[in-house]
C-alpha cells in the first residue's frame, strides 16, 4: 500500500502537468491525485480549470459527481465495505451494525482517531464469496465479525491491513 | 513424476480474498524446504468459487485439482505426493471431467483458469489470435457480416445485436473512429468480465482489435470500474504485452493497420455502465447520461463514431472469426444463440462462474449446480440481472434463461447474474433500497429518476410503516409507471423492475404489521 502524505501544491502542480496533455485528462489527474495524497484538496480546483481549459464548476462538479473523490483526507487505512444485493443475501448490513455496535465506527466516515476510513462500495465483483470488502486495496472475501475485529485492531499499524496471517 | 512439476495457482480477486496468495507461498516455501523444484503458474479461476483457493498440477492424466486449500493443509499435500496427483482428503480428481465443469459449455471461458494470462505464448498455444489471424485477410464488411450472422447480442444487458452497431460505425465516415469496451460491471451479483480481465485479457484485447479492423476504428479505450484494482492492473501488463508483441500499435501484426488500446479507471459511479454516460466520464466529465440520438455508432467518444460494447459481447469475437458464425450460433436457444456465462452468487452453496448455453432453467441452475441456500434454509428469491432486474419467487423457479423469456416475465437477463436469498430476506426492504440505490447513483440529469427514485423511497417507508397504506400505494404506482416511461436511460427506467416483482410476486411482505406496532 502507498502511504499517502499531505497535500503538497508542488507535487499536484506537477501531477497536473504530466497528465494534462491526455484526451479526456481531469479523470486521470484526479485519480493520480487521490493516489498521491488520499483526497483531492480544493486548493487545485482552479489549476486544474486552467490548465484544461475548464471552469471551475465543471472541476468541482466532476470531483462531486463521483463517490471515489474524497474532498478530505482519508485515514492511514481504507476499507470499502460491499452493501449491494449479494452481498445482503449473506448478512453485509450486519457487518455495518457489528462496526457501530463493538468499535463505535460508522461507515462513509473517519474514525475518532483518524486511522481508518470505512466506505460503502456497491460491488467489488466477488460476489459469490461475499460479504466482501477491500482492505486496503485487497480483497477479502467471506467477511464475518471476527475478520472485521482483526482489521480494526490492525488499524494503528503501519503495516497494510491484510499484510501478515490475519483473515479468512 | 519426471521433470519440473507445474502447479497452477489462481491470482484471480476471488481466489486471492480467500487466502489463494498466502497458500502460494506456503507452497513454495514447503517446495523449497523439501528441496523439491516446482514451476508455479498464477492462473485466472476456474470459476468454482466455493472450491477456492484450488490449487492444480499437471500430470499424465491432464491436471488434478485440489481444493479449497488452506495454508495448513500444504504439508499433508505434499506428504500426499500432490506433485503426482497423489489422493488427498482434498482431492478433485481431473478438473476437466469434474462434473460442474463437464456440463458447462465454456467457450469465451474455454482459456480462464487453464493459462497464464500474462503469457501470449499460453495463449496463443491454447487458440488465442487465430480470429484476428482471420480477421486480418477479410474486408471490414466480410468481419462484420460474420458477427452478424453469428447472432451475438449485446452482453451488458440490453441484448442489442453486436453486429449492427458494427454496421453503422463501419458506414460512418469520419477522421477518427473508437472501440470503448465497457468494462464498468456495476451490476450486484455479476463478476463475469472481471473474471475475463483477470483470467484471459489477451481475448479481450484481440476482441477490440478485430472490433477496429471491422470498423475502421484505430483507437480503443477499456473503461474499467475503480472496485475492480487487480483487473486493471493485470489488463494494463497485458495491453503493454500485446503491444510488445507487436498485436497493438501503428501496424497491427505487420498488416500496415494501426489499432491501440488505452485503459482508463472508472471512479464509483453505477451509472457509468450506460453507454452515454461511460463516454461523457472517458471524455474527463461527470457522468451524465446524454439523450439519443444521436446514437454513439454516429457521435460517440468526442463526437465520433464509435462501437461500444460490453467485455463478454467482445471476447466472444474471437471465436466466431476463429470458428465461424455457425459454430457460435449452434448453442443456445429462439433468439438468444451462443452461450451465457451465468454468475451464481449471494446466498448459495456452490457459487461461481458457469457457462451454460441459454435455455437452462433458473431451477437447474439454483439447485443442481448451486446446491441450493448456503445458509441451509430454503431459497425463497432470486434477483437476477443486477440491480435493475427482477425479483422472482420459487414458483418461477422453472423459467428458461433467455432474453425473451425473462421479458415476458417482466424481467431481465442483464449480464446474467443470479444472487439466491434465503428465506430471511424481506422483499419490501429490497424493494425500497432499489430506489435507495437509485436515488445514490442517479446522474441527475432527468427529473422522473432524480425526484422519483427519492419520492420512491419515502412512499415505500410509509407503505413499510403502515401509514394509510392504499393511498400510499396508489401513489407509488403511479410513480413506477412515470419512472418506467420517462427516464432517459435504463437507471431510472429499470429501476421500477425489482420494485414492480416484489409487489406482484411477494405482496406478504408489504402487508405485514409494522415493526413498532408489532413490538407493542
Amino acid at each position: 500500500m502507498k502511504r499517502a502524505t499531505g497535500w503538497d501544491d508542488q507535487v499536484a502542480s506537477a501531477i497536473v502537468g504530466e497528465l494534462k496533455g491526455r484526451d479526456g485528462a481531469l479523470l486521470p489527474i484526479l485519480h493520480a491525485l487521490q493516489e498521491e495524497f488520499g483526497y483531492v484538496d480544493q486548493r487545485v480546483v482552479a489549476e486544474l480549470a486552467t490548465a484544461l481549459n475548464l471552469s471551475r464548476a465543471e472541476v468541482t462538479g466532476t470531483i462531486s459527481f463521483y463517490h471515489d473523490f474524497r474532498a478530505n483526507p482519508a485515514g492511514r487505512h481504507v476499507i470499502k465495505i460491499c452493501r449491494a444485493e449479494a452481498c445482503q443475501s449473506v448478512g453485509c448490513e450486519d457487518l455495518v451494525a457489528h462496526l457501530k455496535r463493538r468499535h463505535g465506527l460508522d461507515v462513509d466516515a473517519l474514525s475518532a482517531d483518524g486511522l481508518l476510513t470505512i466506505e460503502t462500495v456497491y460491488c467489488l465483483g466477488n460476489c459469490a464469496l461475499g460479504p466482501a470488502i477491500l482492505a486496503d486495496g485487497e480483497p477479502v472475501g467471506r467477511v464475518d465479525a471476527d475478520t472485521l475485529d482483526s482489521l480494526v485492531a490492525r488499524a494503528g499499524s503501519e503495516r497494510a491491513l491484510t499484510d501478515g496471517e490475519v483473515l479468512s | 513424476m519426471s521433470g519440473r512439476a507445474r502447479v497452477f495457482i489462481p491470482a484471480d480477486s476471488a481466489a486471492l480474498s480467500v487466502g489463494a496468495e498466502r497458500v502460494a507461498r506456503a507452497i513454495r516455501g514447503e517446495a523449497e524446504a523439501r528441496g523439491v523444484d516446482i514451476e508455479i503458474v498464477r492462473t485466472g479461476s476456474r470459476g468454482l468459487l466455493w472450491l477456492e483457493p484450488m490449487v492444480e498440477v499437471e500430470t499424465a492424466d491432464g491436471r488434478v485439482g485440489y481444493g479449497p486449500i488452506a495454508p495448513g493443509d500444504v504439508a499433508s499435500l505434499f506428504a500426499a505426493g500432490f506433485l503426482d496427483g497423489g489422493a488427498h482428503g482434498r482431492s478433485l480428481g481431473r478438473i476437466e471431467v469434474h462434473p460442474l465443469i463437464a456440463r458447462q459449455t465454456r467457450l469465451t471461458f474455454a482459456r480462464v483458469g487453464v493459462i497464464d494470462p500474462l503469457s501470449l505464448d499460453d495463449y496463443r498455444a491454447h487458440g488465442g489470435f487465430a480470429g484476428l489471424d482471420k480477421a486480418l485477410a477479410m474486408p471490414p464488411a466480410a468481419i462484420v457480416e460474420a458477427v452478424l450472422q453469428s447472432g451475438l447480442r449485446g452482453r451488458g444487458g440490453a441484448g442489442f445485436p453486436t453486429g449492427i452497431k458494427w454496421r453503422a460505425v463501419l458506414g460512418a465516415e469520419a477522421p477518427q473512429k473508437y472501440v470503448v469496451c465497457n468494462a464498468d460491471e456495476g451490476d450486484s451479483g455479476t463478476f463475469a468480465d472481471r473474471m475475463v480481465m483477470e483470467g484471459d485479457p489477451f481475448m479481450l484485447i484481440e476482441g477490440m482489435i478485430i472490433a477496429g479492423l471491422a470498423s475502421g476504428a484505430t483507437k480503443g479505450f477499456i473503461y474499467i470500474r475503480s472496485e475492480y484494482p487487480h483487473a486493471f492492473a493485470t489488463f494494463e501488463k497485458a495491453i503493454a504485452t500485446a503491444r510488445a508483441g507487436g498485436y497493438l500499435g501503428a501496424s497491427v501484426r505487420g498488416s500496415g493497420r494501426a489499432f491501440d488500446i488505452e485503459a482508463r479507471l472508472g471512479a464509483g459511479a453505477y451509472v457509468c455502465g450506460e453507454e452515454t454516460s461511460l463516454l461523457e466520464s472517458l471524455e474527463g466529465k461527470r457522468g451524465v447520461v446524454r439523450a439519443k440520438p444521436p446514437i454513439p455508432a454516429f457521435q460517440g467518444l468526442f463526437g465520433k463514431p464509435t462501437i461500444v460494447n460490453n467485455v463478454l459481447s467482445l471476447a466472444a469475437v474471437p471465436f466466431i472469426l476463429a470458428e465461424g458464425p455457425a459454430a457460435y450460433a449452434r448453442f443456445g436457444v429462439g433468439r438468444s444463440l451462443g452461450t451465457l456465462p451465468v454468475q451464481l452468487a449471494g446466498n448459495v452453496k456452490r457459487g461461481g462462474l458457469y457457462e451454460l448455453p441459454f435455455g437452462v432453467t433458473l431451477r437447474e441452475v439454483i439447485f443442481d449446480i448451486g446446491g441450493g441456500t448456503r445458509s441451509g434454509r430454503p431459497a425463497r428469491a432470486v434477483q437476477v440481472g443486477g440491480p435493475l432486474g427482477a425479483y422472482f419467487p420459487e414458483r418461477l423457479f422453472d423459467t428458461p434463461l433467455d432474453y425473451e423469456a425473462f421479458a415476458a416475465l417482466k424481467g431481465l437477463l442483464g449480464h446474467g447474474g443470479i444472487v439466491v436469498f434465503d428465506d430471511t430476506v424481506d422483499l419490501a426492504a429490497q424493494a425500497r433500497f432499489a430506489f435507495e440505490f437509485c436515488a445514490k447513483e442517479s446522474c441527475g440529469k432527468c427529473t422522473p429518476c432524480r425526484i422519483g427514485a427519492v419520492r420512491g423511497r419515502e412512499t415505500m417507508d410509509r407503505i413499510i410503516a403502515g401509514e394509510n397504506r392504499a393511498e400510499n400505494r396508489a401513489v407509488l404506482d403511479d410513480l413506477l409507471v412515470l419512472m418506467t416511461d420517462a427516464s432517459l436511460c435504463a437507471m431510472g427506467g429499470l429501476t421500477p423492475v425489482p420494485v414492480t416483482s416484489a409487489l406482484t410476486h411477494f405482496p406478504e411482505d408489504f402487508e405485514r404489521a409494522p415493526l413498532a406496532a408489532a413490538a407493542e
